[in-house]
């Protein structure tokens, strides 16, 4: 049994509010110690998915389909049962680190609450957060503890949410872009942060990240989402080197490269699906270059291709490009 | 998504515009926070639709930088001019200071704090237009569609809060919100950092046809080294607030002759990529620039 197993996952908006549900039957496992990426549109559903894991979902949502980690169902569970969780097991950076911290209260106070509520002396969780400030890299971290939000640069900050996901020493992290916001050394830094943690403590995680080379050099497995469902999953390494979806061969081309013969990036026409449109068929056929008159009637189901799956109904010939 | 750049200026009437050049010259900017630093001595000069990246590590002053210059932060010393006319001089009137204000634009790093959450997309957008622009509202409803279009938004964005968007999508709004200026010359702090990269690619597009079009000016901060070879011309390199390496972009890429962008071009994620590795050279290099310089 994996830590975290999301099953069938759909999240639905209230009548009126969206054509389709922003997640469509989407089924994911993280093993113990196991890092696992979430890549996909903008759009896709990856926030949502990450913070159903917490028991967050969009007001009003109906849902079906089950979320359990280490056995135990999320989605069923009362507030006590949801903070507990949210206090020992799972932690979670989210994308957006300023909307995430609260700006009116101090730093320290910030990183030290989860940990004075699960019952650890003042001193001990003040002395537990300077470590992890010294350890995500932030210099002067007591000083760091008395200051405000306001007065960290991006990239600052997302390190200090970092280190306050860490502080509680969770069985499970969903990082949601994590380093987004670093420079690519800092993000070098705090990924070798994360896959230490990793390493040391069995701590398995999620990894939400639109840089594909970051995936391949941080996780086992990559899934690809696509308006709400996952199209393709496969191991980082097979990703590169043979992607089974069309949208995935398409994410690969748009990547800037940096050597300095490497073209421009080149990205797939035409637009997201929006959530007020719900295709009949495979909701990449208006944007895929090989689409075949069955790929407009109904969705294609994620099949097994060797070692990888894809939802394609092409799957077996192969991209075309 | 189109592809198409249409402007609203030239059409019809454009509140206080004038066609002067618009060559962006920054003079020896200094910022401190307390005692320290952020932002040290820089100075670079953004030619009318040229496109200049600033880049360096988290911490070392890059949006500090880009709001000294749209006047959200005003500078200790230092001097920015826009078509030799000093930013911070004083306006005459409404007129000038919206023109002042209209000819830099800045996508912020922090979508969710410069959308005001209470206002729906569509309305944020038509806010701008009618600050600057001379439209009736037909007018103003169609070009909102088209600015959200460009940016790969449809008309259930455009009723939608921010709070009910995805990050990338808050970022596109903030991106055709500055559009819809039409400026300059248009900052950029990390503002395709959060979209996935089949994204990122159409936004890149449509940048670099707004500027062959329409000549505005790019400053393009970004940790993003592939993006930054592929939509500047010229960059910065900035470590704890002072310029270390400048210059064209290819070369700088190609040929970095400071141990720090060294660093960082190795500090892009590739097959064999050694995360620890890289973080034990971060550490020497501060500890070596902590030796010589003492700060
Ligand atoms: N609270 C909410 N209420 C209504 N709609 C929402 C809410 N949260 C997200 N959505 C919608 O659900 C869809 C999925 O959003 P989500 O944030 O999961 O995307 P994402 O894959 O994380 O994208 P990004 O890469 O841009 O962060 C989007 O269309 C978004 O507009
Ligand atoms: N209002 C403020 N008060 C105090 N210190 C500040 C303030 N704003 C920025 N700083 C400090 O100034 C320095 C530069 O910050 P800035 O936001 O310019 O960095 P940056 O290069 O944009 O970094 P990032 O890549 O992380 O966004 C940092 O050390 C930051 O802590
Ligand atoms: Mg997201
Ligand atoms: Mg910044």
């Amino acid at each position: 049994m994996a830590f975290l197993e999301i099953d069938e996952l759909t999240v639905r908006l209230p009548q009126g509010r969206a054509a389709r549900p922003i997640l469509d039957g989407v089924s994911l496992r993280v093993g113990e110690g196991e890092s696992v990426g979430l890549v996909g549109e903008s759009g896709s559903g990856k926030s949502v998915a990450c913070r159903s894991v917490l028991g967050l979902l969009p007001e009003g949502a109906a849902v079906s389909g089950a979320v359990r980690v280490g056995g135990r169902d999320v989605l069923g569970m009362r507030r006590a049962e949801l903070r507990s969780l949210r206090a020992r097991e799972v932690a979670m950076v989210f994308q957006d680190p300023r909307a995430s911290v609260n700006p009116m209260r101090r730093v320290g106070d910030f990183l030290t609450e989860g940990l004075r509520a699960a019952g650890t002396a003042p001193a001990v969780a003040a002395r537990r957060a300077v470590e992890l400030l010294e350890a995500v890299g932030i210099r002067d971290p007591e000083g760091a503890m008395r200051r405000y939000p306001h007065h960290f640069s991006g990239g600052m900050l997302q390190r200090v949410v970092i280190a306050a996901a860490l502080a509680g020493e969770p069985s499970l992290l969903l990082a949601d872009e994590p380093t987004t916001a670093l420079d690519v050394t800092t993000q070098a830094e705090v990924i070798a942060i994360l896959t230490r943690l990793q390493a040391e403590r069995g701590t398995g995680m999620l990894f939400v990240t639109h840089d594909l080379e970051l995936a391949a050099a941080v996780c086992d497995r990559v899934y690809v989402m696509y308006a709400g469902r996952i199209v393709e999953t496969q191991t980082a390494a097979g990703l590169f080197a043979r992607p089974r979806h069309p949208y995935t061969a398409g994410l690969l081309a748009s990547t800037p490269r940096l050597d300095p013969d490497a073209g421009p990036p080149k990205p797939i026409p035409g637009r997201p699906v929006s959530l007020a449109e719900a295709p009949t068929g495979c909701a990449f056929a208006a944007r895929c270059a090989q689409v075949r008159p069955e790929c407009l009637v109904e969705p294609p189901a994620l099949v097994r291709a060797d070692d990888a799956y894809a939802a394609c109904f092409r799957v077996d010939e192969g991209i075309v490009t | 998504m189109t592809g198409s750049v249409t402007r609203t200026s030239g059409t019809t009437g454009d509140k206080g515009a004038d066609a002067v050049d618009a060559t962006l010259e920054v003079v020896d900017l200094c910022k401190a926070f307390g005692g320290h630093r952020a932002v040290d001595g820089v100075s670079f000069t953004l030619a009318p639709g040229g496109s200049l990246g600033i880049v360096g590590e988290s911490g070392c002053g890059k949006t500090t930088t880009a709001r000294m210059l749209v006047g959200l932060v005003s500078p200790d010393s230092g001097s920015i001019r826009v078509g030799g006319r000093e930013r911070s001089a004083p306006t005459r009137n409404r007129a000038e200071r919206l023109a002042r204000a209209r000819e830099m634009q800045m996508v912020f790093q922090d979508p969710y704090l410069s959308l005001d959450p209470r206002v729906v997309v569509r309305e944020c957008v038509e806010e701008v237009l009618r600050l600057h622009f001379d439209l009736t509202r037909e007018q103003r409803t169609a070009r909102v569609v088209e600015l959200l279009d460009q940016v790969g938004l449809g008309e259930r964005e455009a009723s939608a809060l921010p709070k009910a968007l995805s990050g990338g999508q808050r970022q596109r709004v903030a991106i055709a919100r500055a559009l819809a200026a039409e400026p300059k010359v248009l900052i950029l702090d990390e503002a395709v950092a959060a979209l996935d990269v089949s994204i990122q690619a159409q936004i890149l597009d449509l940048l670099a046809g707004i500027r062959r079009d329409a000549g505005v000016g790019f400053l393009f901060v970004s940790h993003d080294l592939a993006v930054v070879r592929h939509i500047t011309e010229d960059v910065v390199v900035l470590r704890g607030g002072r310029v270390v390496e400048a210059g064209p972009t290819v070369d700088v890429l190609t040929e970095p002759r400071h141990t720090y962008t060294r660093l960082l071009l190795d500090s892009v994620p590739r097959v064999g990529w050694d995360p620890a590795r890289i973080a034990a050279d971060r550490r020497a290099l501060e500890r070596e620039a902590g030796g010589s310089s003492g700060d």
